[in-house]
């Protein structure tokens, strides 16, 4: 990484420092020698490329096979119980190809086919019910883009500064496009007179692989904006995110969002099941734990500059890019400081924040070629500022695991490298 | 009566208004899907709750949970629940939630016995979900607690005691208390300018260096490992079977279900199963190093493809005592191919 600049180019970037920064934008040095990539015909100028149909679904071309999920091997036993990393600092935009969105088994992914699905709604209904996977494409269909972000996403960094890279810090988040039912009106086709009073009581949603894994949600939020969905991104899920039918439960965590979703039951209070008690339950320094933490808050991380996507060129222009979330609501500004958190800029939203949706924001800059300390720093519809580490270890401690939505800093060297790093 | 935190409250009248002019609800029932028979709901409806609701008559012993414990669950959670590797450890960890770094067990932390007989039964063992009798589970169960030192070495458990064993930490969790606690803190007008004096790097991820190797490194790796591989194949070729590539193929596939605990290939290294490179026409329990049960070290003979087939349909019908914690493959298909890329994979 170090070789970024050669030697040559390295003196001329230095050398031309000072003029460069008087330049206006766009006023590109005169090259040395003409460009044979433009003053030769080239392969691709003269013959065929490809016909149709070479690659009936299509992966992306060979040039970006970095661009994938990765692992952290010392970070679980086994792959089948186990979680990948969005590649976050080689895309754009909002929307997280299903391809390389992040995954998390807890028994490994099935394979399911929708012939073999059935989803059964029990407990305290009217009547209890049985739906195959064509039943569910009979019911009114909503779409909706929302943020799945595991609850321990940067949980590895409330020690410190540990693994080096946006994909490893932040990356155990996508956000998709979802088609399917709300769970609204699958609860009102089974009937919830039975229940009675809803205000105390819970549906119960459980997978059908192995693990089995389920959790307890209360009514009131299975009422207002759970799916159970289909399709993700216009296409069927993929078979690691819970094909054919998967929870969205937007703004929690990761571990609600059920996959191969089998079972709602309908309950007068919580099971209290392992993955809401021995798990995603978060310790206090005192030794006191806080369970039911399903709401994610919000977070932001710059995605470019980062450590696996560090400046290439000299001083001048740079778009810094990132990614902010809330799962209370719309991000509604993203500020970014240069300098370690001593002085801060507003940067500017690509589109205005959408509720429990990933928002990309940038900040179109120069860069004077000194070391930088960079951070984001979201805030949210309610008007909540993401923490600093040292806010929330003051609160929490270090032993959360979970919940650690506070705000990164990358160290930028002067070659454009960039390390994960923490600051006083 | 329900507390919420009150944030979840907001969100959810703000989501209403906004989502009023897309949300698709049918407000009356459009007579899909059908009724779920009793047979079915009593298939799928396991759940355990604190109170014990949903739990099966039956009893299991200590004495007998250390048997089963062994059989079942050593090979991952070790024979005194004390977890191989990274594997979970499901015992000890007493008075250390407020320690650096908490030690959390069923002993130590989890707050209901109804979760660890609720998660045994639906979802252990590992790789083999669902096969234990219900007096199975009261019995791992009843082991995980004296392994704990919560019960006396006679103890039975059973549906009739189960609400008397008293968990250590019930008393540990409070209900999300953020919108108390932190909210109103973190919901003001953020600082923009000379926010502190100076800023000091106070750790770096490079001091620790556990970050994966990046990928064209990686890459570069693992093409030098298969061109060395394939000189290998080279030399060794007149001495190799040949192989059905398709079946190697499928078998590759189905070996996905053993390599939770069997490594194959140049790097394989022992996990809580032996590597298994070379198995077929090998010696049985015949790799240096490796603590096999009993009854596959007496056990005489090699393991041709019958006595492998044999042992992969029923593991424990093959030999009974096995530490391998596997249910078995149903379709002999899914053996053949198996064996197939087993084949693949020589010394």
């Amino acid at each position: 990484m170090s070789d970024i600049f050669k030697p040559s180019r390295r003196a001329f970037l230095r050398g031309s420092a000072a003029a460069a920064a008087g330049i206006t934008a766009g006023a590109a040095a005169r090259a040395g020698t003409p460009d044979p990539l433009i003053t030769e015909v080239q392969d691709w100028a003269m013959s065929f490329g490809e016909g149709v149909d070479a690659t009936p679904y299509g992966l992306p071309i060979e040039f970006e096979d970095d661009v994938v999920r990765r692992n952290v091997e010392w970070l679980t036993a086994d792959t089948t119980s186990s979680i990948n990393f969005t590649p976050i600092h080689a895309l754009d935009g909002t929307i997280t190809p299903q391809g390389c969105a992040f995954e998390r088994h807890h028994s490994g992914a099935i394979e399911l086919r929708k012939q073999d699905y059935r989803l059964m709604i029990n407990g305290l209904v009217d009547t209890p019910l049985v739906f195959s996977y064509d039943d569910l494409e009979r019911f009114p269909r909503e779409n909706h883009v929302y943020f799945c972000e595991c609850a321990a996403n940067t949980g590895m960094e409330w020690a410190g500064a540990q693994l080096n890279g946006a994909q490893f810090t932040h990356g155990m988040i996508h956000n998709m496009e979802y088609t399917g039912v709300s769970l609204r009106t699958l609860l009102t086709e089974a009937g919830l007179d039975a229940a009675g009073d809803l205000s105390d009581k819970w549906v119960y949603v459980e997978g059908a692989d192995a693990s089995s894994n389920g959790r307890s949600i209360p009514m009131e939020k299975a009422l207002d904006d759970v799916l159970v969905a289909f399709k993700a991104n216009g296409e069927a899920l993929r078979k690691e995110h819970g094909y054919p039918v998967r929870l969205v439960v937007p703004g929690w965590e990761g571990n609600l969002w059920v996959k191969w979703l089998r079972r709602i039951e309908v309950m007068d209070g919580p099971v209290e099941s392992r993955e809401e008690t021995s798990k995603y339950t978060d310790t206090l320094e005192d030794g006191t734990s806080r369970k039911w933490t399903w709401v994610m808050d919000a977070k932001s991380v710059v995605t470019s500059p980062s450590p696996q996507s560090p400046i290439k060129h000299g001083p001048g222009p740079l778009v810094i890019s990132g990614l902010a979330w809330s799962g209370h609501g719309a991000i509604t500004r993203v500020d970014v400081s240069k300098d370690g958190g001593m002085t801060w800029e507003t940067a500017r939203l690509a589109k205005p924040g959408e509720k429990m949706a990933l928002t990309r924001f940038y900040l179109d800059t120069e860069w004077d070629g000194e070391e930088m300390l960079l951070q984001a720093r979201a805030m949210d519809e309610t008007g909540y500022v993401q923490p600093t580490k040292e806010q929330l270890r003051e609160m929490r401690g270090e032993n959360s695991i979970y919940h650690n939505n506070c705000i990164q800093t990358w160290h930028v060297k002067t070659n454009g490298e960039a390390e994960n790093v923490e600051v006083s | 009566m329900l507390k919420f935190p009150k944030g979840v409250a907001t969100a959810v009248l703000l989501a209403t208004t906004a989502l009023a002019s897309t949300q698709a609800v049918a407000s009356e029932k459009l007579g899909l899907g059908r009724e779920a028979l009793p047979e079915e709901i009593a298939a799928w409806d396991v759940d355990v709750r604190p109170n014990g609701e949903g739990l099966p008559v039956g009893s299991g012993s200590v004495e007998d949970g250390e048997m089963i414990f062994s059989d079942n669950c050593a090979v991952c959670h070790g024979e005194f629940a004390e977890g191989v590797d990274n594997w979970p450890e499901l015992a000890g960890g007493e008075g250390t939630l407020a320690d650096k770094d908490p030690v959390k067990t069923v002993g130590s932390y989890w707050p209901y016995l109804s979760t660890a007989w609720d998660y045994i039964h639906r979802s252990m063992p590992y790789g083999s979900a669902q096969t234990l009798s219900d007096d199975d589970v009261y019995a791992i169960v009843a082991y995980i607690l004296y392994s704990n030192f919560l019960v006396d070495d006679d103890f039975v458990l059973s549906n009739e005691n189960f609400l008397e064993v008293e968990m250590p930490n019930a008393d540990g969790f409070i209900i999300d208390d953020r919108a108390e606690t932190e909210y109103p803190i973190w919901r003001a007008e953020p600082c923009m300018e000379n926010c502190k004096d100076s800023v000091e790097i106070t750790m770096r991820a490079s001091v620790l260096n556990v970050t994966p190797e990046d990928e064209e490194a990686s890459m570069q790796h693992s093409s030098d490992q298969a061109e060395v591989v394939q000189a290998a194949a080279v030399v060794e070729e007149p001495a190799e079977p040949e192989l059905d590539a398709e079946l190697v193929a499928a078998g590759e596939k189905v070996f996905g279900k053993c390599k939770a605990c069997h490594m194959v290939g140049e790097d394989a290294k022992a996990r809580s199963g032996p590597v298994l490179n070379g198995i077929v026409g090998r010696d049985i329990a015949s790799v240096d190093g490796f603590r096999y049960s009993k009854v596959l070290s007496e056990m005489d003979g090699v393991w041709t493809d019958e006595a492998l087939a044999a042992f992969l349909e029923n593991p424990r019908g093959f030999a009974k005592g096995t530490k391998m914690s596997f249910a078995g493959l149903r379709k002999p298909e899914d053996v053949a191919a198996v064996t197939e890329f087993l084949k693949s994979h020589v010394d």
